[in-house]
């Protein structure tokens, strides 16, 4: 239950080709995350998935059986919405309900669906308000309650937390993952903070501009991105590109370096000077004008006395230099 | 608003303002008043004299103020379901994409810019004329009789007349409520497996409660006092079939010259309306609470 496989789906909105053609494997129980910039196609393909938008091209299967044409509420998907979509008008009660009333079912059943969903999201104070009554946590936690009642095939999201404040946003991951384990249905992620995907995903797929640049586990992507711009977004603060000779020295049109890959000190094959370091307690991240290298980003661990002006030796870490052809392809 | 300073700011702003409305208001009440305790009549000028209460008895006893008092009932709640109805079904077919769809609307909206007595008028002599009107022509040519609407359903003809002046308010108010909707709920219902019916009773008409409050609110203030539209087609005939009250009031104090009787309908009037307004803040208006 909840495998989606896509082939070939494309999606235009008039002359826009948005998703040029994706194919894409979804596996049972899997948490997968959608990650890229802006525009990129993320939430279309997500709605694409859910039903909510005609494909262009293409077949979206669902447990084996073309789903392509199938209207959305027989595709057994429940989805959670970035500004919740709860009913305004209806108790935290009803709004969790409001499925299983759509489907017919009895009261009781009902009755006891939403307990347990609200035992599981910790919402049994709150039944009884009406969404407006609640914080952007909670609204959260109700949407995702009526996404579960429906015992669903799949569960999509599109950017849930990014409407909450930073510190209920980590707290709402640990739940939305804790949530995957207890439940292991299929779900579907989306969001644009690479943080989540590394932190939640079992599989994460990277669009840009409607194209997959790359489909894999998060320490996967970490450590042997595709392409330079899985090497570019995925991991934080970013890695340093570098160009020019020095590239050449490897036999490659750019290298690649991540910030927590380089030591600090010695007499490292690299020289620069230090423009602004960031101190914040667990590491220091420093950045460094390294002459003909740019300005590189290199993360130090712990508390680390080195100031702006200051001359610092580096060496990159052996076996953690990636390279990249010109096409942008990392070389092997 | 929160703080005690800044209320006190906000009554001592609005304070001119209400005042200015109270006179506004207080004067010509007080005067309606005064008159209703006279007996004035138009034609014997110089001689009121102080009758008590015997305008309000004479004209609660009249056998026109039990029919006028029903008409106006049924002329404010028959424009009242055919123009929240009909606002609703329309709002519905003009929020959807369709070619032309900016001209439709300034079309739907033009009924509310006609001045009352033209559209009656308009209706009386090119629509419901049993000879010459549209109506009469449309029976004609499907070889059925003419019907005479103002003389044999002269009220049903009146609301008609007034619905179709107050459509386009009711429309334009549930139209902008409806594109206020939010699209989002709309889908998230879809996917709960809501078809388009149970969408629009279980999200449309809730989102709508407050729009279609305001219109009744607003309608039924202007309702009541429905006069052009009676004046130019029926004059309230045949017999009192189409005398409202406000009607019945004009043709007290101008018809037959008593003033006396006359204002203390106005009073009447007045105090029906608020009864009213009270049994309709009373029942749907904690709709408008936020
Ligand atoms: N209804 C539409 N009509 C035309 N173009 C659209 C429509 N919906 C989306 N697009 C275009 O499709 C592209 C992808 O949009 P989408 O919403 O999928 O981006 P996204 O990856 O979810 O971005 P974000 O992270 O900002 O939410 C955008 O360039 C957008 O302009
Ligand atoms: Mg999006």
């Amino acid at each position: 239950m909840g495998k989606i496989t896509l082939t070939q789906v494309r999606k235009s909105f008039g002359e826009v080709d948005v998703i040029p053609g994706i194919d894409l494997t979804i596996d049972e129980g899997e948490f997968v995350v959608f990650v890229g910039p802006s525009g990129c196609g993320k939430s279309t393909l997500l709605r694409l998935i859910a039903g909510l938008e005609d494909t262009s091209g293409g077949v979206i299967s669902i447990d084996g059986m073309d789903a392509t044409d199938l209207p959305p509420a027989k595709r057994r998907l429940a989805m959670v919405f970035q500004s919740y979509a709860l009913y305004p008008h209806m108790s935290v009660r009803k709004n969790i309900a409001f499925p299983l009333k759509m489907a017919g079912m009895d009261a009781a059943e009902q009755e006891k669906r939403v307990n347990h969903a609200a035992r599981i999201l910790n919402l049994g104070n709150y039944l009884d308000r009406r969404p407006g009554q609640l914080s952007g946590g909670q609204r959260q936690r109700v949407a995702i309650g009526r996404a579960i009642v429906r015992e669903p095939a799949a569960f999509l999201f599109d950017e849930p937390l990014s409407n909450l404040d930073a510190a209920l946003r980590v707290s709402m991951r640990q739940e939305i993952s804790e949530l995957h384990q207890t439940l292991k249905t299929t779900m579907i992620y989306v969001t644009h903070d690479q943080v989540e995907a590394m932190t939640m995903a079992d599989k994460i797929v990277v669009l840009n501009a409607g194209r997959i640049e790359q489909v894999g586990s998060p320490m996967e992507l970490y450590r042997n991105p595709a392409n330079l711009f899985v090497a570019g977004f995925i991991g934080s603060p970013k890695m340093n590109l570098i160009e020019g000779p020095e590239a050449a020295r490897h036999n490659a049109t750019t290298i690649g370096i991540r910030p927590e890959h380089i030591d600090i000190g010695g007499d490292g094959p690299w020289q620069g000077v230090v423009g602004l370091s960031e101190h914040l307690g667990s590491d220091t991240f420093l950045k460094v004008n390294a002459g003909p290298l740019g300005t590189l980003t290199v993360r130090a661990s712990g508390e680390v006395d080195i100031h702006h002006g200051d001359s610092i030796r580096m060496t990159p870490q052996v076996g953690k230099l990636l390279r990249f052809g010109a096409d942008g392809k990392a070389l092997k | 608003m929160a703080t005690a300073h800044s209320r006190t700011a906000a009554r001592l702003m609005l304070s001119p303002a209400v005042l200015l409305l109270l006179l506004w208001m207080i004067v010509p009440l007080g005067m309606t008043l005064y008159f209703s305790f006279l007996r004035y009549n138009l034609l014997m000028p110089g001689m009121e004299t102080f009758v008590g209460f015997d305008n309000y008895y004479y004209f609660v006893n009249q056998p026109a103020f039990w029919s006028a008092l029903s008409n106006t009932l049924v002329l404010v709640l028959g424009v009242l379901c055919i123009t929240v109805i009909g606002g609703i079904l329309l709002a519905l077919l003009l929020d959807q994409p369709f070619w032309g769809q900016g001209i439709v609307r300034v079309l739907v909206i033009a009924p509310f810019f006609v001045m009352p007595t033209v559209s009656a008028l308009v209706w009386k002599n090119m629509f419901m004329n049993p000879v010459n009107g549209m109506f009469a022509h449309a029976a004609k040519a499907l070889g059925l009789q003419p019907f005479d609407f103002l003389s044999h359903a002269p009220l049903a003809s009146i609301i008609l007349i007034v619905a179709w002046q107050w459509l386009p308010f009711a429309t334009l108010i549930l139209l902008t409520a409806l594109q206020s909707l939010d699209r989002e709920q709309q889908e998230a219902a879809e996917m709960d497996g809501a078809g388009w019916f149970q969408r629009f009773i279980y999200l449309t008409v809730p989102h709508l409660t407050r729009s279609i409050t305001v219109v009744i609110l607003i309608q039924t203030i202007f309702l009541l006092s429905v006069f052009a539209e009676i004046l130019v087609t029926t004059n309230g005939g045949p017999g009192t079939a189409s005398t409202n009250l406000t009607y019945l009031v004009y043709a007290q104090s101008l018809l037959n010259y008593d003033v006396g009787g006359g204002s203390a309908g106005g009073i009447i009037a007045v105090i029906l309306a608020n009864i009213v307004a009270i049994f309709l803040m009373r029942m749907i208006g904690k709709n408008l609470e936020a």
